[in-house]
């Protein structure tokens, strides 16, 4: 493995069983299926996928908040998947998360400042209590907060604040490696862009590496360096986030960047470019996984399972047929006009929040005498 | 906080007036003439006319009440009929007999329960869990009397370990008095460990898996102080309420255990006054162990508003 590495899954494959009782054989549900991945040191990778694709539980796996049915998962050139005590606190200390809803994440009994302190308690058991106090003040202020803000409790703070409080505990412990768990999604689209240019920012400013796993392709167009597309626990797409928006090569892929809504009414519907609904992951499809639902799908679709081939600039993509639907589909129209409106509009509130000097979040406790309702 | 107290005190005041009217309303439905229990043999007439005027039986209704109710206030709950001393005296006697058995119960279902709820909700599926679960079930289907029973027979008779019965007041002789107070509080407190167990676990499941636990595990915390600074102070408020009225209910149903083991607490008072038709000793026990269940719910709110800083300001 290379230096530059420093996370990668290889074969990781985690299945539930579900039900089952006396007489029953419990059903298995295929969550994670054979999954691949590196991620080099410093950039932001995207995970994209629908409801139910299994994203989550990959997540979960990459943190080893779940243990993998097979495979392993490396971090640092070091194997995770069955690491425990004091390895798996050394563990916690490198790799941190941010959880998809900030009401329940955060444990209403628990002061801010307990609960970003306490990965210092644990992480760096040598500080004075006023060190430590200082150290969470600092953080506070890291992510836009106020320090005075440490004595209040979670169900003071609104929605975007209360996630900054979640990425303030994600960085107190000093991690290398971020991983967020849809970190924006419960939040209002306004809040959004100034969490996730938050994100960017600390990513660029600490050197962090950040893994975000998203169904919103608006956010992680925005953010991210590369670009995996889940489906039916398995990538059936990856590659620099560019590659991947603008000349996307799986169907499905195509189908997700089709979906986004565009506030458009004078045009004429579009064709239908996803069949159906997604197959139950107890029961996947034979051959490519997709086939139930793709309009391209030919015979040996439902036979052959396709791999996931890597090209030289390292766009990979598990389809059959992939050149032949590109030669088919007009693809230098998507080039010509890469972004609807209604992800333009978003991408400008983006640009809006992060240009529009100065940012929100450093002057929020800088210069307004409130805490800045998020 | 302070408000928050006096308001909740305000509020016990018309449930008091309430309680206070039915369980006079309620006596003087129940058949049978306290005069005449009082009486036994004798029936004359004149007799029993000097009893009723003593005890202003012949009084109407709710001049009864006003009498009664105005005296209480004063701390006068009247005269037992039966044996002529004042019912709070009597209450005085037997009230701390049975506060120290509940207390000593509410120790054992305290120390037993809770650990063993938390464990079978950590351990959820395993051995530990059907065990502990197996043995609360027990805990709760035994009949009090007949573990009281089976327990004086093993231990008093025939270990010839603890008392079998009796009571020395803990003024008296401190090590004594525990030790006789041992075996009733151990039956007592089966039950309630039991219940408590089965609470513990049931809150105990659902904040095991809330997000804010992922949380405190994605931090790195040890189980231990993810269980239990995290886990468990969440799921204290249903355990402190369930506390709070098993609390009440010991000092008011002793009743069987106190007679099984022959201890002259509060149970034993109230059998013998209902029995005797001794309106003004079960008017002033319901009284008083009405104030005492409000008491106790005042704490149980006091408790929350202290554990749970969401509901602090409000």
């Amino acid at each position: 493995m290379s230096n530059d590495t420093i996370l990668a899954a290889h074969g990781l494959v985690r299945h539930f069983n579900v039900g089952g009782g006396l007489l029953q054989n419990p059903t298995v549900v295929r969550a994670v299926d054979g999954i691949d991945l590196t991620i080099k040191r410093g950039e932001t990778f995207a995970i994209v996928g629908e409801s139910g694709c299994g994203k989550s539980t990959l997540a979960r796996l990459l943190m080893r908040l779940l243990t993998p049915t097979r495979g392993e998962v490396v971090f640092d050139g070091r194997d995770i998947s069955g690491v425990d005590g004091k390895a798996l606190t050394d563990l916690r200390r490198d790799m941190q998360f941010i959880f998809q809803d900030p009401f329940s994440s955060l444990n209403p009994r628990l002061t801010v400042g307990k609960l970003v302190g306490e990965p210092l308690e644990v992480h760096a058991p040598d500080l004075t209590r006023a060190q430590r106090r200082d150290r969470v003040a600092g953080l506070l202020e890291q992510v836009g907060l106020k320090p005075e803000h440490a004595d209040r409790y979670p169900h003071e703070f609104s929605g975007g604040q209360r996630q900054r409080i979640g990425i303030a505990r994600a960085l107190a412990s000093g991690p290398k490696l971020i991983i967020g768990d849809e970190p924006v999604s419960a939040l209002d689209v306004s809040v959004q862009a100034q969490v996730i240019n938050l994100l960017s920012d600390l990513g660029r400013d600490l050197d962090l590496t950040l893994v975000i796993i998203a169904h919103d392709l608006a956010v992680i167009r925005h953010m991210s360096d590369r670009v995996a597309v889940m489906y039916l626990g398995q990538i059936v797409e990856s590659g620099t986030a560019d590659e991947v928006f603008e000349s996307p090569r799986h169907p499905y892929t195509r189908a997700l960047l089709d979906a986004i809504p565009e506030p458009r009414h004078s045009e004429t519907p579009r064709e239908q470019t996803v069949l159906g609904e997604m197959p139950s992951p107890s029961a996947p499809p034979p051959g490519c996984r997709f086939h139930t639902r793709c309009p391209f799908a030919q015979d040996n679709c439902r036979t052959d399972v396709p791999r996931l081939e890597d090209d030289a600039d390292e766009h990979a993509v598990a389809c059959h047929h992939w050149r032949a639907i590109a030669a088919a589909q007009a693809v230098p129209e998507r080039t010509a006009k890469p972004r609807s409106s209604g992800s333009a509009s978003r991408f400008a509130l983006y640009r809006a929040a992060a240009d529009g000097a100065p940012l929100t979040y450093k002057t929020a406790a800088a210069t307004s005498p409130t805490p800045t309702k998020d | 906080m302070l408000s928050f107290i006096l308001r909740r005190l305000l509020i016990a005041v018309p449930t008091i007036i309430l309680i206070s009217v039915f369980v006079f309303a309620l006596q003087k439905l129940l058949p049978g003439d306290p005069v005449l229990a009082m009486a036994g043999e004798e029936r004359d007439p004149e007799v029993l006319e000097f009893l009723r005027e003593k005890y202003r039986l012949n009084d109407p209704i709710p001049v009864q009440y006003f009498t009664w109710i105005t005296n209480a206030m004063r701390g006068d709950l009247g005269i037992s009929l039966r044996t002529n001393q004042p019912v709070l005296e009597l209450i005085g006697q037997k009230l701390p007999v049975t506060i120290q058995l509940a207390v000593m119960s509410m120790i054992f279902a305290l120390v037993i329960g809770i650990p063993a709820g938390i464990l079978s909700a950590v351990k959820k599926g395993t051995v530990t869990d059907y065990v502990a679960n197996v043995v609360a079930l027990s805990g709760l289907s035994i009949p009090n009397f007949w573990l009281g029973i089976m327990l004086i027979l093993l231990v008093s008779v025939k270990w010839q370990l603890l008392p079998a019965s009796g009571y020395v007041p803990l003024s008296e002789d401190f090590g004594k008095s525990i030790t006789t107070m041992l075996m009733p509080a151990f039956v007592l407190g089966t039950a309630l460990a039991a219940t408590l167990m089965r609470h513990t676990r049931s809150a105990m499941l659902g904040v095991l898996k809330s997000d804010y636990v992922r949380t405190a595990r994605a931090k790195g915390l040890t189980e231990r102080r993810v269980v239990l600074k995290h886990a468990f102070r969440n799921a204290l408020t249903p355990i402190v309420t369930l506390t709070a009225l098993l609390f009440g209910e010991l000092v008011a149903g002793a009743v069987l255990t106190e007679q099984i083991f022959t201890i002259p607490g509060f149970g034993k008072l109230v059998v013998d006054a209902v029995f005797n038709r001794d309106y003004a000793v079960v008017q002033g026990i319901v009284l008083i162990t009405a104030i005492g269940f409000i008491f106790m719910n005042l704490i149980a709110d006091v408790l929350y508003v202290l554990l749970n800083p969401r509901l602090r300001g409000q």
